[in-house]
């Protein structure tokens, strides 16, 4: 209210004039008194224009706001609780064995998920294996070596990576990536790597290892671009104090940038891996989907998020749908868990806001 | 320079820094370069095997039978559409309300829940929320239905949407509010018309982009669209969705069906990146910038 101190205000309350004056006022009373009452009168004006104006509008308002915010806790809670009322059968059924188990045998009932823990896990980790490196080097090239009108088409580029939907991954995959595989690199491998027992067997194209390359390539675009924002938050007089020292700019990026960003470098990895974990399309078509855990690279595999888009439509049989159930439980949790810390790690480095993570 | 630095102060660079300072701004660039090239490569092959595919009869016709040559996707881009309309309609809203709870209500304990519970939600994998929907509302209902399909991407669209409406809101400078205030707006007028009006083109782009990432969304809606191969009018029935489609056709053994997976997908593509960048035009010309 800045208009309280102004003197053309007051001769158009009509109160204040008739309001009777009791006693003779020092001059300093008098002003403070002009004041209250033009706000008072400036608030009556309001209060007039505007009729219980505010006070329900704005709670009903706000009630409304709390329960979107409390919709996206119940969102959460309520996934978690379907899940684990629609697996319950299984649970009873096989216990903890359920994840140790190797059979999948839907004909005679029988289920064990670890064909399909594996088949995530290891096609996760060759993604990492691959991932993690390039997208350190793309994020370190973009806000540390390269030139200023480069940055933002990389930078655009690696965005738009992330937008490509899986299932069009999935059909690269399939049709380039597979036999660029079968023709090319797995005879390569077979003969100069074959004797790990990693590059083993018939080559297919599809398998493990195609898995593991698609997924680096979906997971790139969120490590880097979390990379790039914990990197862009490194103080810049931390870079001159190193390089005042008289480092190389590669010793400045480890021992002033990396050094100080690791936290939040793992944070990007782990919430990378989050994104592998749960990835379903582009996966199912290039894995083989076969339950076998086997220890070459170019077998074809099974994962939990492909086994429940392969066979959840099909599942007959209350145990089977409840088995299948059970593996998206699980992988909920571990994604849920997986999430949370990656966040946690994030947010302990940007303090809070984690910028756009569109994973 | 050289001769000067070469004495007793400074010693030059040993030739195993500078071997490592160059190794390590290759091997960046090798990164960079071959994180492009995927990227590149799919373009291209989108384009090549794309557009040789598409024809008027791809973007009017429903599906033909196995074996006949010709047939489109047209239902499917409707039905994707009609999905994608009722995801933003249910998702878009409920997003914006919990943003701006985050920004302009959450006090204390309850906020920090409600942001941590939105990003772990954002992490969810997109298959979970499918059988979550799924056993809610197909089981129920007994049949697949477009209306299924919608709540599950708008169930993933909800963090995506919330958390850039936050941050959008918290960079509006809080003098504008108490301007508003102080001309007697009651809050919620202000929130509406005032802050949120002034973050607009913040929250538009991050509508945008959690749009652009569920309109590709496959997993969710395997069991709760299911597909379908005729024209179906009726939201509550199974629907075809595009990338629905791609994946039945990609999967497929028949040479017809991976053409028009080419070009359903080269659909799609167009469809998302003029989503994104029609964000960032209109971002680099607002007041405030956009999540990108």
């Amino acid at each position: 209210m800045s208009d309280d101190a102004n003197p053309l205000n007051s001769p158009e309350s009509p109160e204040h004039t008739q309001q009777p004056m009791t006693a003779i006022p020092t001059l300093a009373q008098a002003a403070t008194e002009r004041k209250t009452f033009a706000v008072s009168s400036a608030l009556a004006r309001i209060r007039q224009s505007h009729p219980r104006s505010s006070r329900i509008p704005d709670a009903v308002f706000k009630v409304l706001i709390l329960l979107t915010a409390a919709s996206v806790f119940a969102i959460v809670v309520f996934v978690l609780w379907e899940l684990i009322d629609k697996s319950r059968l299984s649970l009873h059924q096989f216990g903890l064995g359920f994840f140790v188990g190797h059979e999948w045998d839907p004909v005679n009932d029988q289920y064990g998920a670890m064909p399909f823990i594996y088949g995530t896990l290891v096609s996760s980790f060759l993604a990492l294996l691959m991932a993690v490196p390039l997208s350190i080097g793309v994020a370190v090239y973009v806000t540390e070596m390269c030139p200023m009108r480069l940055r933002a088409i990389i930078s655009f580029l690696v965005e738009l990576l992330a937008a490509i939907p899986s299932v069009i991954y999935g059909l690269w995959a399939i049709f380039v990536l597979a036999p660029l595989l079968r023709d090319y690199v797995e005879p390569f491998l077979a003969k100069t790597l074959g004797w790990t027992g990693l590059f083993t067997g018939p080559v297919y194209g599809i398998g493990m290892l195609a898995a593991g390359i698609i997924l680096a390539i979906m997971i790139v675009p969120i490590i880097a671009s979390i990379t790039r924002e914990v990197l862009t938050a490194v103080p810049q007089n931390q870079r001159e104090a190193v390089l005042a020292l008289g480092a190389t700019r590669w010793e400045m990026i480890r021992m002033g940038v990396l050094r100080n960003a690791r936290i939040g470098i793992v944070g990007g990895i782990i919430l990378g891996l989050g994104r592998a974990l749960g990835e379903t399309m582009a996966v199912t078509m290039v894995i083989g989907n076969r339950p076998e855990v086997s220890k070459s690279l170019f077998a074809p595999g099974y994962t939990m998020a492909s086994v429940l888009a392969n066979e959840f439509t099909e599942a007959t049989g209350d145990l089977y749908l409840s088995a299948l159930i059970e593996i998206g439980l699980a992988l909920f949790l571990v994604t849920l868990v997986v999430n949370a810390l990656a966040r946690l790690l994030v947010w302990s480095i940007t303090g809070g806001s984690t910028g756009r993570v569109r994973a | 320079m050289p001769n000067l630095s070469a004495g007793a102060v400074t010693k030059p660079l040993s030739l195993w820094r500078r071997a490592m300072d160059l190794g390590a701004t290759a091997f960046a660039i090798v990164a960079a370069v071959l994180v492009i090239v995927p990227l590149l490569a799919i373009f291209v092959y989108l384009l090549i095997k794309g557009v040789g595919a598409l024809d008027w009869a791809f973007l009017t016709q429903t599906p033909k039978p196995v074996g006949e040559v010709g047939g489109g996707m047209a239902n499917a881009i409707v039905g994707s559409g009609v999905i994608l309309g009722i995801a933003s309609v249910i998702g878009i809203p409920i997003g914006i309300g919990c943003g701006i709870y985050l920004a302009e209500y959450a006090r204390g304990r309850f906020g920090d829940i409600v942001r941590f519970t939105a990003d772990v939600l954002n992490g969810v994998p997109s298959i979970v929320i499918g059988i979550a929907v799924y056993s809610l509302i197909v089981v129920r209902q007994k049949h697949f239905s477009a209306f299924s399909g919608g709540i599950a991407l708008a169930i993933m669209m909800v963090p995506t949407v919330a958390r850039a409406t936050e941050e959008m809101l918290l960079m509006v400078p809080n003098n504008v509010r108490e301007a508003a205030f102080g001309l007697g707006i009651p809050k919620w007028r202000t929130t509406l018309s005032i802050t949120l009006r002034t973050a607009s083109a913040g929250v538009i782009t991050g509508c945008m982009l959690a749009f652009a990432r569920v309109a590709g969304e496959t997993a969710p809606l395997l069991f709760t669209a299911f597909g379908n191969q005729f024209w179906n009018k009726n939201p509550n029935q199974p629907t075809a969705a595009l990338p629905l489609q791609i994946y039945t056709y990609a999967i497929s053994p028949f040479d017809e069906w991976h053409r028009q997976a080419w070009a359903g997908a080269l659909i799609l593509i167009i469809m998302i990146v003029v989503a994104v960048a029609a964000v960032r035009i209109t971002t680099s010309r607002g007041t405030l910038k956009g999540a990108s």
